[in-house]
């Protein structure tokens, strides 16, 4: 398994977009991917999982992926949130 | 055959089959000892087919309105791909053996109710979202389609109850000819969108979704706001003579596109149009339009989920400015939201008086952070053409220092930022709160210009909800004490050098049009579709033999003694 742990910098938190694109994106990998902020941890396929999650400005949050792709799945995913200014 | 009454929103006549919108009926049984893999199969065609409705309205809309309102599109698409959201339905489904439609119902409410309940507006939101999907699921399901009016390809009548702005935008006017609906007025926002679209519309017919059936023919009469259900043959003919005749009229407009707008004594104003929309543009030059007196921007903070970012709004401004060309004048009123235009995003608290409440410049300037950056993408564009600047709302002169202060403050900002800026932008404002116009001759020393915004100024004078259809009556545009408001706002403008516009409704009317012209007022913002008919009644016009009988006008004492002597004057 692989990880990654974000600080969410957009001013608004995860909003509609980049929620949007990052559901997307963790589609289209077979690992599962799972996002992870404040002990709750939902699946990052699920575009009603992340939106749960209410994630504001300021927080940290870990995204981790498990299995054969999971690196170029974590890396596609870190790429969105670096171009939608999201978080790094 | 029945006919009903309803109000002329829109130019023109059209003859189709009647296509209803609305929301099926979407109740249903809970059935038990059902076969599950039956019902997980009827569940999957169901989603299949709501999302290849939605790839196909999302695809429609970024067409038409561009890839920011389509978003909302995106996100409904990923919810019905939700596994979250799919396996606890088809888990139901399995293990208490009932129908797709109950196990469907209740996963969604428990999600809704879960959405509904967080301390986050934005979420709330989302229930929204959920409840609409899977609406369209459970429509499938029942098989009661939901009707997409996006998808319609056979020329109709859309009879609706009331229209939404998504649902006018989602209109191909290609295939609607026109539509009408149970509510509304000619100021509703259904009504200016059919005048956007340029498609006959009578709105306010208060029957229409009880009286007509899908598949009905329907004759619109947007000229004189009438309805007419399966007409008789003599009457389609009848109507189709009339149809021609409108188009006639039409084709002789069309030749006073490039005209000059002059009165019969060669006085010359200005015919300008309201947009709310860069896509409006078309229609401005279409019609021949000498520039846009109002640029509602509202448009731009609506339907979304956030606020427009500074570069989003200086986008639109320059296409704008662009569009209509560096020499023509463009109006761009300042975010007018309260009132009936609520934000989601933005949490504002529910008013009870919301008209007279937290709106417009009283918003901007206590939020100026969202102000500032709309002044800011304004300033930025404003080297792209003619731009003026107007300030919604005023009520106090204070307020407008106020604001026109930030704007300069701004403005240096850029400047100190190596950025270029006009430096003949006019900054005025736009005239809808009686005490404003009682002390026009004060604002007049600090403004460029006024724009009277009639739909707002009537109803606080006359103290009549323009939505209330009670007191409708009272809405009354050539109410003397309108008039003698409207003149004493041109005379303050005037006697300072300065100009005098309106805005509102009421500068496109005929019946206004002859009377406007005689107090003096100098620009006349109108719906696009109006502006050729309003140079074409202009020619017939002299404008020194009105304003000779000014003062007699602004001394009857009613509406109605104001339009009888207004036709005798102008037509002997």
């Amino acid at each position: 398994m692989v990880e990654k742990t974000f600080k969410i910098t957009a001013s608004e938190g995860v909003h509609a977009r980049p929620a949007t694109l990052l559901v997307q994106n963790a589609g289209k990998f077979n690992a599962d991917i799972n996002m992870v902020y404040n002990d709750k941890t939902v699946n990052l396929k699920s575009i009603m999982g992340i939106m749960s999650l209410g994630i504001p400005s300021g927080a940290e949050v870990k995204i981790t992926a498990e299995g054969n792709d999971e690196e170029e799945a974590l890396n596609a995913l870190a790429d969105v949130m670096k171009n939608e200014n999201l978080g790094e | 055959m029945s006919q009903l009454t309803g109000i002329a929103a829109s130019n023109g006549i059209a003859i189709a089959k009647a296509y209803r919108l609305e929301t099926p009926d979407l109740s249903f049984e809970t059935k038990k000892d059902q076969n599950p893999e039956e019902e997980i199969k009827r569940l999957e065609s169901a989603i299949e087919t709501s999302k290849s409705e939605l790839e196909k309205i999302k695809a429609h809309t970024q067409e038409k309105m561009g890839d920011e309102h389509a978003e909302i599109f995106s996100a409904h698409l990923l919810v019905l791909s939700d596994p979250e959201l799919i396996q606890p339905i088809e888990d139901k489904i399995k293990s208490d053996q009932i129908n797709a439609e109950a196990a469907l119902d209740e996963t969604a409410n428990m999600f809704i109710t879960m959405f509904e309940n967080m301390d986050n507006e934005y979420m709330r939101e989302r229930a929204a979202d959920i409840r609409d999907v899977t609406k369209r699921v459970m429509a499938h399901l029942l098989e009661r389609p939901f009707p997409n009016p996006a998808l319609i390809n056979e020329e109709v009548v859309v009879v609706a109850q009331d229209l939404t702005p998504s649902d006018t935008a989602q209109l191909n006017k290609q295939f609607v000819q026109g539509f009408t609906t149970d509510v509304g007025g000619r100021t509703s926002h259904s009504a200016i969108m059919a005048r956007s679209l340029e498609i006959p519309a009578v709105v306010g017919a208060k029957s229409v979704t009880q009286d007509i059936k899908d598949g009905d023919i329907i004759i619109i009469d947007g000229l004189d706001g009438k309805v007419l259900i399966n007409p008789s043959d003599d009457e389609r003919k009848t109507y189709e003579q009339k149809q021609a005749q409108f188009e006639e009229q039409k084709a002789e407009w069309a030749k006073l596109k490039d005209e000059p707008s002059v009165t019969a004594d060669q006085k010359h104003v200005e015919l300008v149009a309201n947009i709310g929309t860069p896509d409006d543009v078309d229609g401005v030059l279409r019609n021949g339009g000498e520039g846009v007196g109002l640029y509602r921007t509202e448009f731009l903070y609506m339907g979304k989920s956030s606020l427009p970012t500074e570069d989003e709004q200086y986008d639109a401004y320059k296409e704008v400015l662009e569009g209509v060309g560096s020499d023509k004048p463009v109006v761009v009123r300042t975010l007018d939201i309260g009132g009936d235009k609520e934000l989601d995003y933005l949490d504002l608290p529910k008013e009870l008086n919301p008209f007279l409440g937290f709106r417009a410049i009283r918003f901007c300037l206590e939020r100026d952070d969202i102000f500032r950056t709309q002044l800011r993408a304004l300033l930025r564009a404003s080297v792209h053409g003619n731009l003026k600047i107007m300030f919604p709302m005023v009520a106090t002169i204070s307020e407008f220092k106020q604001a026109k202060a930030i704007l300069l403050e701004e403005k240096e900002n850029l400047k100190q930022e190596g950025i270029e800026v006009s430096e003949n932008i006019e900054v005025g404002i736009m005239v809808e709160i009686p005490s404003t116009a009682v002390i026009a001759k004060q604002f007049a020393k600090e403004v460029d210009f006024f724009s009277i915004g009639t739909n707002d100024l009537i109803q606080y004078t006359m103290a009549a909800d323009r939505m209330n259809e009670k007191v409708s009556y009272l809405y009354q545009p050539y109410h003397p004490a309108i008039l003698n408001l409207v003149n004493n706002v041109i005379e303050a403008a005037h006697a300072e050098g300065k100009w005098a516009g309106m805005c509102g409704e009421m500068a496109g009317d005929p019946v206004a049009i002859p009377i406007l012209l005689g107090l003096g007022l100098d620009e006349f913002s109108m719906s696009a579709t109006s502006i050729l008919p309003a140079r074409s009644q202009l020619l017939k016009l002299s404008k020194d033999e009105i304003a000779s009988h000014k003062d007699e006008i602004l001394s009857k004492s009613t509406a109605e003694e104001v339009v009888e002597f207004v036709k005798e004057i102008t037509e002997s």
